[in-house]
């Protein structure tokens, strides 16, 4: 008897596709190097991040007269713009993946929830989402910080908050559509349970779209993040994140413009790696789409 | 018709009375309310009075039930730093940013639809990877970073626009431009995504076989099935226009609500903060509204 | 030479596909005459809606190419025309209309308003093309036409949707109307009402009818003469009566030999009547809201026995396989199988019910989890059920039941979308096996497939059912391939079971008139046979037409 042929190892599978979409290449590569520095660049850093230097104040960048540390130039009382950089992403980083992880995974709970119990449970979730829907998050960012004290842990827990109806709603609906699906029913039939049915082909079904989401999100809430640190009611020194780091720098926009002017753009370079991703995502995720980035891929038959 | 709406609006005044709850739990949770009424450095006796002449010290039910009172008089109180009713002020400065998200989003809706479509129709084309980049790098661009660069080149260096205020048309030029990336570059991805799976569905192949003109199919027979995954992207970015465009406002020196509500909470104005929310909310149901009526009016299959 | 209306020389049209170049359409050659019934005859990828496609210019390009050959319609070539004057021609001298008209006509517009554009974008004026588009309503026969004109597509029913495709078409008189596959997703009786209206249009006209069709039965109905095509080239061409009486192409032989319902009628099956029912259904009904789906229906299914099921959309059909799997519950009624009432089981008792009675779904497409590769949806089986089969016996196991229903065991890596059709509904089969059921419904299984392939689908059931003495509850709305595999029929309508009996006296000698109904519009693949039926049918039609309720 013919024996089964064994699938590929997902990595091999998972680089082959990136090496068919360039931008996420790019974008992919960006993000590793960003999470390794976070974690350890600051280990290193923590030092030239902090300690003033009078004398190599607002030191201009794109030069290696100061030292590659300094490479990026120095900030108003002479402290490694590079080195804060970094020590800024971790807080960045941190805050937006705890927020996003938090929101997707009580979001995805509730959905599931939501789209698989009576009528009356679900309507009071979606009430509740509701509620935090009808009004834009960084409102109720402001509002709720305005409240409490403005600390890492309040930002955290207000950007979770905002975000957990979006993965509710995706996952409900999601829930809703594919229960109804052909293969749901083909698995009932074949005597299935409540827990087989979710576990195997809802939720194999929905945590694509909603890593992608989440991927999305993640560059949503690093915006949030930064807006409500650049306003003055995010992250308070001496604590930094980048959206802080461009509310320092800009009263020196023109004597000094690259105070603003990094950390702005490490936004950015960001956002873009992460909405690049998702793109890719959106594609690599799902079976049916999956060939178009297997272009050049041997087909076996 | 007639019962969605009614429908619409009580699921609204739901959410609009859970916000109220939870702003005053809240606002009582955190200890000592005066702290969020009073500046932080008040003396002891002028917290004490505050809470005599405010009621403050008497049961927590009784408080709400008050609050609860005067906002249905739609008595927000007096704001305290500029000795006027609340209400008075909010309604000032809403005007400004209803126009500013007004003027914004119709800018954006029309360039994103029609430059979403274009490249749409040529999918993969120079123009499409053209703007999909462009789109790509506007929607990650944070506003107030392109806020202080376009300040730094254009109002500084180049000295072509003001800084702030809203005096002429050359003041709007600056925050609309800002405000406008963002939503352009995230609204301009979804058109072009949904109008390219409507091309490519069977009733755009009927038309070309009755003979219908390339322009009538991309904007008579493709768009209006297009609009509907769109519109629900333009309203949730208007909602958050409306909500005031905090950065920018305050960046620009904008007399919108946005800007009256960064500055209330720096004061510690708290009355002026919530009517603020209150107007907003209205805003932003009365929106909701018109975005449910925009469906019904684009797709005669949907009837509430 | 004025009859001559469209010739088609030497026609290649390419794909370019990951896969590289896929030739689609390889030196076709064919011609329609004014007057003229043309059917271009062939299964999905023979090339038949490319050969239309490229007639009306709706090849998009990328991906496709013509490479070659030309389409000369009036003498001259479309292909040399400047895209304006190439535009003007559809709609107005070459018309099309489709399969799937719900698809076809734009959601948001009303049906009056779409029906006026296709005269309006040729410089009718506006006034002059709503009052034509109101008489092509009226022509067509949609009732109460006044009205309906500013209805939308979703408010009309499939038939009606087609027959304002037509009137779509109709209005700039063209001289050629391309029908693709027109009455695929209809009922019988509705097929054989559009297309005695295509037919009474073209005496009328006299326009050219281009007519592409996978089925043989539309081909005898309807054509004058067919052209045959394989894999994107013509094998044969002929008068319809010749080619299928003489075919002279291997392709063309297999085609009309797997075509269903020629084999004899089967005699009464060998059940002794002392045998003891698997399933015994009485009074079986089903309401959702005020609308009642099933109504009191009542029958057996012996053990080994195919029973089919046969009636039009909305007959209640599959409301009845669905309630008999559970998959949702009856307003009333007792489905007994071995001493036990169904639809009062534990849910212990259900679990073990679930691996005798199995069912294969109408599109493999949808009853197959996209993100699961071959290997796990048939062994999702043991996992349910692991007393079936030890974990280290699956890899075993899932080769074997591959092989049974002729599929490749190195293919079970493989995910549902890398397959065809045909071989999606034999993996479906597979897992339906897996669980070593009593008794498999097969609600539509074979209709989403080629004829070609809905004949081996049906062998590999047979020979299961001989086999492994599997008894089927077999849907359909096709009435041949009910003919060759039932033992016995159950037509079904409006929810209420008219009219039981073996496959040879419903066949033979129908006492109801809706079953007379439904034989009579179904179509028969011979055209020497067709033509004397549609005799028949004319005075049975207007029969139902004058008393509807006869048919009741």
């Amino acid at each position: 008897m013919p024996e089964i042929a064994e699938p590929r190892p997902l990595l091999v599978q998972i680089y082959r596709m990136l090496m068919a979409d360039k931008f996420a290449l790019c974008g992919v590569i960006f993000l590793i190097i960003l999470a390794v520095s976070a974690i350890f660049g600051p280990i290193f850093l923590e030092d030239a991040a902090t300690r003033p230097n009078l004398r190599g104040r607002n030191a201009p960048p794109l030069s290696m007269e100061n030292g590659w540390v300094n490479f990026l130039g120095t900030d108003s009382v002479g402290r490694s713009m590079l080195a804060r950089i970094l020590v800024a992403s971790r807080n960045t980083l941190q805050i937006s993946f705890i927020s996003v992880f938090v929101a997707l995974s009580i979001g995805c709970a509730l959905g599931l929830i939501a789209g698989y119990s009576t009528p009356r449970t679900s309507n009071l979730i979606l009430r509740g989402a509701d509620i935090i829907m009808s009004f834009p998050s960084l409102l109720l960012a402001v509002i709720v910080l305005y409240m409490l004290e403005p600390s890492i842990f309040n930002l955290v827990l207000v950007l979770a908050i905002t975000r957990v109806p979006v993965y509710l709603r995706t996952t409900r609906a999601e829930v809703l559509e594919v229960r109804e699906r052909m293969f749901v029913q083909a698995a009932v039939v074949m005597g299935a349970s409540k827990r087989r049915i979710i576990l195997r082909h809802i939720l194999p079904m929905v945590i694509p779209t909603l890593i992608t989401i989440a991927t999305l999100d993640f560059a949503f809430v690093m915006l949030a993040e930064s807006s409500l640190s650049f306003l003055g009611i995010g992250i308070q020194p001496p604590d930094i994140t980048w959206g802080l780091m461009v509310a320092q720098g800009r009263p020196y926009l023109v004597q000094a413009w690259w105070l603003a002017f990094w950390p702005g753009l490490a936004i950015i370079l960001t956002t873009m790696s992460l909405n690049l991703l998702s793109i890719w995502m959106r594609t690599a995720l799902d079976p049916v789409q999956r060939w178009r980035l297997e272009i050049g891929r041997k087909t076996n038959d | 018709m007639k019962a969605f709406i009614g429908k619409r609006a009580i699921s609204s005044v739901i959410s609009l009375v859970g916000l109220i709850i939870m702003v005053f739990f809240l606002s009582r949770l955190t200890g000592d309310p005066t702290a969020l009424y009073l500046p932080l450095d008040a003396s002891i006796e002028s917290r004490e009075l505050f809470r005599e002449l405010h009621g403050l010290n008497d049961s927590i039910w009784l408080q709400f039930w008050n609050y609860v009172q005067d906002i249905a008089r739609l008595d927000f109180g007096d704001s305290i730093r500029r000795s006027r009713p609340a209400l008075e002020v909010v309604l000032e400065a809403f005007p400004w940013t209803l126009l500013l998200a007004f003027i914004t989003m119709i800018l954006v809706t029309f360039f994103a639809v029609l430059i979403g479509s274009l490249a749409a129709f040529r999918a993969g084309g120079v123009f499409d990877r053209f703007t999909s980049t462009f789109s790509l790098i506007g929607s990650s661009a944070p506003d107030f970073w392109v806020a202080i660069v376009a300040i730094v080149i254009f109002a500084v260096q180049l000295r072509w626009l003001p800084t702030s205020g809203t005096g002429t048309i050359w003041h709007w030029i600056l925050p609309i431009t800002v405000l406008f990336i963002r939503p352009f570059g995230l609204i301009l991805q979804v058109v072009r995504g949904s109008m390219i799976s409507v091309l490519s569905s069977a009733y755009i192949k009927t038309a070309r076989a009755k003979g219908v003109k390339t322009r009538p199919i991309i904007f008579v027979h493709a768009l209006r099935n297009a609009m509907l995954p769109v519109i629900t992207v333009i309203g949730d970015q208007a909602a958050a226009m409306l909500n005031g465009a905090v950065v920018v406002e305050t960046i620009f020196g904008f007399p919108g609500i946005g800007k009256l509500m960064i500055d209330s909470i720096l004061q510690r104005d708290f009355t002026v903060i919530l009517a603020a929310i209150m107007v907003t909310a209205l805003a932003i149901f009365i929106m909701n509204l018109l975005i449910d009526l925009a469906y019904t009016l684009l797709d005669p299959r949907i009837r509430y | 030479m004025t009859n001559r209306l469209l010739e088609v020389n030497n026609l290649s049209v390419e794909f370019h596909t990951v896969q590289g170049r896929v030739h689609a359409v390889r030196d076709v050659s064919f011609h329609l005459d004014r007057g003229e019934t043309l059917a271009i005859l062939g299964e999905s990828g023979s090339g038949k809606s490319v050969s239309a496609s490229a007639i009306m210019n709706l090849i998009d390009t990328p991906p496709g190419y013509i490479t070659e050959g030309s389409i000369k319609y009036d003498g001259q070539n479309l292909l040399d025309l400047p895209r304006d004057e190439r535009r003007q021609i559809n709609g107005r001298k070459i018309a099309m209309i489709f399969q799937d008209p719900l698809a076809h006509l734009n959601p948001v517009y009303k049906v009056g308003w779409q029906i006026s554009e296709a005269m309006r974008v040729h410089g009718v004026p506006n006034a002059k093309a709503d009052a034509r588009a109101l008489d092509l309503m009226h022509r067509v026969g949609i009732p109460d036409a006044e009205a309906k004109m500013n209805a939308y597509p979703h408010q009309f029913s499939g038939g009606q949707r087609q027959r304002i495709m037509i009137a779509m078409a109709l209005g700039m008189k063209p001289d050629i109307l391309i029908a693709d596959e027109p009455t695929t997703a209809l009922d019988v009786t509705v097929q054989a009402q559009i297309l005695s209206l295509l037919e009474e249009l073209q005496e009328e006209t006299g326009m050219g009818l281009l007519l592409i069709t996978h089925d043989l039965g539309v081909v005898a109905e309807t054509a004058d003469r067919v052209v045959v095509m394989n894999k994107g080239e013509i094998v044969e061409t002929g008068t319809a009566a010749s080619v299928y009486k003489d075919p002279q192409n291997d392709y063309t032989k297999r085609l009309i030999a797997a075509a269903p319902g020629k084999a004899p009628l089967k005699s009464v099956p060998d059940i002794t009547p002392e045998d003891e029912p698997l399933l015994q259904v009485q009074h079986l009904s089903k309401r959702y809201g005020a609308v009642e789906a099933l109504t009191d229906a009542s029958f057996h299914v012996m053990p080994g026995e195919v029973v089919a099921v046969v009636g039009e959309s909305g007959s209640g059909k599959s409301t009845l396989a669905k309630t008999l799997l559970r998959l949702q519950e009856p307003s009333g009624g007792t489905a007994m199988y071995k001493g036990r009432d169904l639809f009062s089981l534990t849910e212990r008792e259900l679990y073990d019910m679930r691996r005798d009675i199995q069912m294969v779904f109408q599109d493999p497409t949808q009853s197959l989890n996209p993100r699961m590769t071959i290997y796990q949806i048939i062994s999702e089986a043991w996992a349910i059920h692991p007393e079936i089969l030890p974990k280290d016996a699956w890899r075993a196991r899932v080769s074997e039941l591959l092989t049974k229903v002729g599929l490749l065991p190195e293919h079970a890596h493989r995910y549902p979308h890398q397959f065809s059709g045909g071989q999606r509904q034999r993996i479906a089969i597979a897992r339906a096996l897996a669980l070593e059921p009593k008794m498999i419904v097969c609600d539509e299984a074979v209709s989403a497939l080629d004829v070609s392939i809905q004949a081996q689908v049906i062998a590999l059931l047979n020979d299961l059912r001989d086999t492994m003495n599997i008894s089927f509850m077999f849907i359909a709305h096709d009435l041949p391939v009910v003919r060759d595999f039932a033992d016995r029929v159950i037509v079904m309508q409006a929810g209420r079971i008219v009219e039981t009996g073996d496959t040879e006296t419903i066949f033979a000698h129908p006492v109801q008139t809706y079953t007379k109904a439904l034989l009579a519009a179904s179509l028969e693949p011979d055209p020497e046979v067709q033509a004397l039926r549609r005799a028949e049918r004319k005075t049975l039609l207007m029969d139902i037409q004058a008393d509807p309720d006869a048919a009741r």
